[in-house]
Order: structure tokens, then C-alpha cells, then sequence
């Protein structure tokens, strides 16, 4: 039961990450019905971002934890934000209108080059950190397993829910929010009625990127470890977890991100660790075929 | 106002220097950090190195690139909007592609006959050559599948290790030759295409794309872990050559039989392996454009361009989209299953070190490059990546980069690919003009 319950609390907190990744693809598919290749790749960036800012935090001397964690969040959504901005740029929008699998190639591309780019500014090895928030509760101790709920799970779940609640807010009662839903709607109607659908786009990557982002950081304190191909997988689970959920729906990705997490965690605790990649693709997959709206996505009417 | 000041010959150059200065602060915004700080490892954990020069020079190429490019757009449209004229120039080069393939496909042919016997071609050439025909083999393979039914594949190297470990597999376990392994490496991974194809192809296109892509990686991660069966990660090594009609291509033969050089009273020379091998994918790779070809004609390759085009008129025209499409994904798969045991059988070692996702997409490349359903551009595509990036074998680090940074180039510059060719295999009426008796009777007929 304690083990059980440990692990419930691990995929909760792996889950979050995967639902902050899985909201940037939902968004973008949301709005110009396509998968954004290069999104696991930003959130690999963000890591990065994360990673060098913290130990450059670490040589200037800050180290009050909050403030720290503060900063870093920033730098690291600001910049990863100016990368989402410039992979739509350069990648997605000089091919609007154009053929189905045109950008979808363009940002395989995006996604191969940004792997290198790091790959070769930061090299090919794995970048370890020291732990920067460490300790946490421990509950029914005595027994075989004791439960851990360290803090730094506790601030991923917290500061996943209040980024959660800002976009939910911001979706549904700002302009942007409603210039987002017109152009996911109909775009030619809303460029009609005077929303600029190129700016509405970009900043439906940038939100995307910045989420992305806090997930790297976020990846970056729970494992520690990080390399240039981590966004490969991260991004594949994530996807899964927004067409878990029902892609195109915000709180959709997030049950789904929440799904992916618990089933890949209880999987390697109960199964084998070794194919817990395939678990996630294997539901997928079931998924797909079962119910391809997805559990809170509404159906899609193929018009002629 | 200072208007006039600032435009020459039309240009507002305030505004060119503006977008500029944007491009530059954008540029700015993604390398300060990333290239600017380099983490290192030093004896107490990560430390940080700059490297301003590097950031700075990357900020004044991006504003110099960008105002030289604009400048150009400016001068070009002379102050006017530009209208850019895509569509004609692609249909230009369509018609250029489609004399050149007539004349040049046969060339290119001759050429890849006789490349082994030229003076030039050395152990080398002719190693790069049989490299560069896998995958050319394996573009045309997946061509079928992307080009010609329009669904996108990214999961295309696990029928290709499904075909390479298929061969190897049935090697070791069954001590069976290469030519009974080849047809049966092409039936295990139509199999495999129809046992994902089956559930996956009602979908749509983007979610075909993504579960192949993990399929591809589930058989990575399976031929990583099944350590009893397939050896993981070690690989299997030790493969048999395949033999020229029993003979041998070695040194000395095992007891009873003959080696080629002394069927054939030849010297022994290691280049009489590497020629058959190159002949040996060459028939494949042929076999595969000839398939391809012939296919089109056929009821159920007009199906798939049918289905490509627009699957609601298919479906109500009676045409089954499942099926059809599953036809495609299983012969594309077993394309790639040839060209797998190929694959194996040249290198005589396989682990699934091969067969990563970047594979995938280098193939997916292939195709789209050489613009999707033209056989000869794949061809050409095939050459110039896998060829060319050969030649730059020294620069490794760079390759992929430049590799994905050409994938976006093109697609940007030319989204239907280099050779665009998208003309229907088939018309109503035929598109010559009718003969002159033909059209003087009618006006006559018409004047009377």
C-alpha cells in the first residue's frame, strides 16, 4: 500500500511535466491543426536554459532558493519563448496554405537541426546538476516503505496547477484567449472581422515554448541529468498525453499528462522499466484506435 | 519629415534597417544564452565558459544577412509589393523533370551499370555507390507509400530493421542462404506493415505520422531489450554473405565447392565481392522503380493517388480506404524489408544502433526532396544526400545540422520538393491537339 502510494505521488509529479509539455501541442494543433514537430525540442532548450542559468545563479552568488527558482523560470521561458517564436517564423508560417505535409517535414527539420544545435554547443554528454531543492516529508515510516513527498515534488504540482489556472484564465477571459478560439475555429472569418491570425499564431507557439520551458526547468531539478536527445522522447509522451486527452482541449492535455505519468510510473514499478517507453506508445496506439477524439475531445466533422 | 533623405531609388531604408535591427535582437535572444555560456565539466561538476566573440558574430551575420536579403526583395520588387510567381516557375520545372526523366532516367540507368567497370571506380567509389543505392532503394520503397498513397510514414526504418533482423534472425537460427532469407525478410515486414497498418490507417494523416513514429521506436526499444533473442545492443554480427549462384565469394571455399574466382578462373580480388554487392542492390533498387512504375497502372495504384487526392470521393466511388491504403503500406514495408536484409547481409553486422529515428527521417527526406511520387527525383535526391554528405564525412558534427537545416530551406523554398512533378498519371482525353484534317473538317463542317 505505501509502495502503491509512493508511486501514485511520483506519477502525479511526472505527469505534471508531461502535461505542461502536452498543453503546447494541444494549443497548437488547437489552432492550425498540426503537430509542432521541434515542441519536444524546446522543451529540451528550456532544460538547457534552465541548466546553465541555475549555475550561473551559482557563481554569482544567489542562492535564496525561491528567488533562484524565480530568475531561472524567467530566463528560461523568455528565450525559450524567442525559440517557439522563430521555429513558427522560419518553419511554420512561410508555408501556411501550403500542402498537408510541407510544414510537418519543415519542422522534422527544425526538430533535427535544434537536436545539433545543442548537441553541439553544449555537447553530446549528459549535463549533471546537484540537487537545488533537496529534503521533503516522510510519512508511516517503520514499515518496509516508508512515503516521501519531497518538496521538490511539491512545488512541480503546485507551480504546474497555478500555471494551469493563469492559461485557463488566460484563454478564457482575455482577448488573446478569444482571438485563440476564433482562429481555432475559423481563421478566414477571423482575419475578417479584424484579428491578426499570423500574431495570434506566433504567440500560440510562444505560450507553448514558455510552458515548455517551466517543464525543462522542472525536468531539470526532479532528474538532475539532462542531454541534447531528451526532447525526443519527452515530446512523443507528451503528444500521447494530449491525444489521451483529447487534443485540441487544455484540460484535456492535462489529465492526459497526468494519465501518461501515472501509467508509465506504475508500469516500471510493477512491470519491467525496461519497455516503459513502450507503454506510452502502446496506449497510444490503443488510444487511436478505441476512442480517436480522446477522452474530453470533441469530435471532428470531416467537411467536403 | 525626412523621408526623402532616407529612400533611395524607392527604398525606405529606415524600415530595411529597423527589420534588421529585429532579426539582430532576435538572433541575440537565442544565442546569449545558448551560445554565449558553454557548460564544462571541471573536477567539482559543471562549470560555465563564455564565449561572447561568437555571439556578437553571429548577431552582425544575422543583420547583415537580413538586411542584404531584404535589400534584394527591395530591389527586385522596386519599391513595389512583390508577387511572387511560385506557381508557374514550379510548373516550369515540372515540365523540364518530365522531358529530363524520359532521356535522363535511362542515362542514369547506363551510367549505374557500368559504374563498377569505369576506370575511376575503386574500392571506395564503388563501397559509396552500393551505400548511396540502399537508399535509393528504400526512397522508392517508401515513395510508395508517401508519394503515391499520401500517407505519412515516419516509423519506415522498423520494417527496414524488421527486414535486417529478419535475415539475420533466420541466419542464426535456421542456417538458411541469404536468397531463401530475402523473399522471406520482404513477407515478415509486409506482415509487420499489416499488423500496424490494419488499426492505425482509418486515422488521419498527422496521427498515422506520429503512431508510426513510435512504432518505429517501440521495435528499437524491443531489438534493445530482448537481449536472449536478438542479442540487444551487441548486435549480431557474422552474417553470411550471400552467394552467386552457390559460389562463393571467397578466398578459399568450404569442402566440395568452388569460390567464384576459380568457377570463373579469375584471380581472387576482394573487388569481386563489392561489384556483386553493388549489381546485387542495383537489381533490387530497379526492381523496386519497376515495381513502382508498373503499379501505377494498375487499378490499385490509380487507387492510391485517388485516395491521396481526396478520400471522400473514394469512398464514395466505392473504393475501400482501408484496404487500399494497407496494400501500400505493405508492399512499402516490404521494400524495406529487402533492402534490410540487403542491408545485413553487406555489412555482415546489425544492432539496433542502425535503426533510430534519424533514419526515418532521412528517407522521409529523401522522398520529399526529390518531390513526392517522382521516381527519378528520389533518385537524384538519394545522391546528393547521402552522396554528398559522404564527401563531408569529416565535418561530422555539422552534418545532421546542416541536414536539418536543409530539410527546412527546401521545404520553405520549394514545398513540393526539388523536382516538383505532380502531373495526373492519368487524363480523360489526351492532352495532343487533334490532327489538322480533324480540325478543318470541323470549322468547314461548322462554316457550311
Amino acid at each position: 500500500m505505501e509502495y502503491f502510494i509512493q508511486q501514485l505521488i511520483n506519477g502525479v509529479t511526472l505527469g505534471s511535466i508531461y502535461g505542461l509539455i502536452a498543453i503546447g501541442y494541444t494549443m497548437v494543433y488547437g489552432i492550425i491543426g498540426m503537430i509542432n514537430f521541434a515542441h519536444g525540442d524546446i522543451f529540451m532548450i528550456g532544460a538547457f536554459l534552465s541548466l546553465i542559468a541555475f549555475l550561473v545563479l551559482g557563481i554569482v552568488g544567489i542562492t535564496w532558493i525561491p528567488l533562484a527558482l524565480l530568475l531561472v523560470l524567467l530566463v528560461s521561458m523568455l528565450i525559450a519563448s524567442i525559440y517557439g517564436w522563430t521555429v513558427e517564423r522560419l518553419a511554420y508560417r512561410p508555408l501556411r496554405g501550403s500542402f498537408r505535409l510541407a510544414p510537418l517535414i519543415s519542422a522534422i527539420g527544425m526538430s533535427i537541426f535544434l537536436q545539433n544545435y545543442v548537441q553541439l554547443l553544449q555537447g553530446a554528454r549528459v549535463r549533471p546538476i546537484p540537487p537545488v531543492i533537496s529534503g521533503g516529508f516522510t510519512f508511516l515510516e517503520g514499515g518496509i516503505f516508508s512515503i516521501t513527498v519531497s518538496y521538490l515534488q511539491i512545488v512541480i504540482v503546485l507551480l504546474t496547477i497555478i500555471l494551469m489556472t493563469a492559461f485557463a484564465l488566460l484563454i478564457s477571459r482575455t482577448s488573446l484567449g478569444r482571438a485563440q478560439r476564433g482562429c481555432e475555429q475559423d481563421r478566414t472569418m477571423s482575419a475578417l472581422l479584424g484579428i491578426n491570425v499570423d500574431r495570434t499564431i506566433s504567440l500560440t507557439f510562444v505560450m507553448g515554448a514558455a510552458l515548455a520551458a517551466v517543464a525543462g526547468m522542472l525536468f531539470v531539478l526532479y532528474y538532475g541529468v539532462i542531454d541534447f536527445y531528451i526532447g525526443f522522447l519527452a515530446g512523443i509522451k507528451a503528444f500521447t498525453a494530449a491525444v489521451l486527452g483529447g487534443i485540441g482541449s487544455l484540460p484535456g492535455a492535462m489529465l492526459g499528462g497526468l494519465l501518461i505519468g501515472l501509467i508509465e510510473t506504475f508500469w516500471s514499478a510493477y512491470f519491467t522499466i525496461e519497455y516503459k517507453d513502450v507503454a506510452a506508445f502502446a496506449i497510444l496506439v490503443l488510444v487511436l484506435i478505441f476512442r480517436p477524439t480522446g477522452l474530453l475531445g470533441r469530435p471532428e466533422i470531416e467537411k467536403v | 519629415m525626412n523621408e526623402n533623405n532616407n529612400r533611395l531609388r524607392g527604398i525606405d531604408i529606415t524600415a530595411l534597417l529597423k527589420e534588421s535591427a529585429i532579426a539582430a535582437l532576435v538572433a541575440l535572444g537565442l544565442t546569449i544564452v545558448m551560445l554565449g555560456l558553454r557548460t564544462v565539466d571541471t573536477t567539482t561538476g559543471l562549470g560555465i565558459t563564455t564565449r561572447w566573440p561568437l555571439v556578437v558574430l553571429a548577431v552582425v551575420s544575422v543583420f547583415v544577412g537580413r538586411l542584404l536579403f531584404a535589400l534584394r526583395r527591395e530591389w527586385k520588387a522596386g519599391g513595389q509589393p512583390v508577387q511572387r510567381d511560385r506557381k508557374k516557375a514550379e510548373h516550369r520545372a515540372a515540365i523540364i523533370v518530365q522531358r529530363f526523366s524520359t532521356i535522363g532516367g535511362p542515362l542514369f540507368i547506363a551510367f549505374a551499370l557500368a559504374l563498377p567497370l569505369l576506370p575511376f571506380a575503386d574500392r571506395y567509389v564503388v563501397d559509396v555507390a552500393t551505400y548511396v543505392l540502399i537508399y535509393v532503394m528504400l526512397g522508392w520503397g517508401l515513395n510508395i507509400v508517401v508519394g503515391l498513397a499520401g500517407l505519412l510514414d515516419l516509423g519506415y526504418v522498423a520494417f527496414y530493421a524488421v527486414g535486417a533482423y529478419s535475415y539475420a534472425l533466420f541466419a542464426f537460427y535456421f542456417d538458411l542462404s541469404f536468397w531463401v532469407c530475402l523473399p522471406l525478410a520482404g513477407l515478415c515486414a509486409a506482415g509487420f506493415g499489416v499488423l500496424l497498418g490494419f488499426p492505425v490507417l482509418r486515422l488521419r494523416g498527422d496521427y498515422l505520422a506520429i503512431v508510426t513514429l513510435g512504432f518505429g521506436e517501440i521495435i528499437r526499444v524491443i531489438l534493445l531489450n530482448w537481449y536472449s533473442f536478438t542479442n540487444g545492443p551487441d548486435g549480431i554480427s557474422g552474417i553470411p554473405r550471400p552467394t552467386f549462384f552457390g559460389l562463393e565469394l571467397k578466398r578459399t571455399a568450404a569442402e566440395g565447392e568452388q569460390t567464384f574466382h576459380q568457377f570463373f578462373n579469375l584471380d581472387y580480388s576482394t573487388m569481386h565481392r563489392l561489384i556483386f554487392l553493388y549489381y546485387l542492390i542495383l537489381i533490387l533498387a530497379l526492381f523496386t522503380n519497376f515495381f513502382t512504375l508498373r503499379i501505377r497502372k494498375m487499378p490499385i495504384g490509380r487507387a492510391w493517388e485517388a485516395l491521396r487526392e481526396d478520400e471522400i470521393a473514394c469512398r464514395s466511388l466505392g473504393i475501400n480506404p482501408t484496404n487500399t491504403k494497407l496494400t501500400a503500406f505493405a508492399l512499402g514495408a516490404m521494400f524495406a524489408g529487402f533492402a534490410g536484409s540487403f542491408f545485413a547481409t553487406r555489412q555482415a553486422f546489425i544492432s539496433p544502433e542502425s535503426f533510430t529515428f534519424i533514419e526515418s527521417a532521412v528517407i522521409l527526406a529523401i522522398v520529399v526532396l526529390g518531390g513526392m511520387g517522382s521516381q527519378v527525383g528520389v533518385a537524384i535526391a538519394a545522391v546528393l544526400l547521402i552522396g554528398g554528405t559522404e564527401l563531408f564525412r569529416g565535418l561530422e558534427e555539422y552534418r545532421m545540422l546542416a541536414f536539418g537545416g536543409l530539410m527546412v530551406a527546401i521545404m520553405v523554398w520549394r514545398p513540393r520538393g526539388l523536382l516538383a512533378h505532380r502531373e495526373p498519371t492519368i487524363k480523360l482525353h489526351s492532352g495532343k491537339a487533334p490532327p489538322e484534317e480533324v480540325i478543318k473538317a470541323v470549322t468547314q463542317g461548322g462554316m457550311k
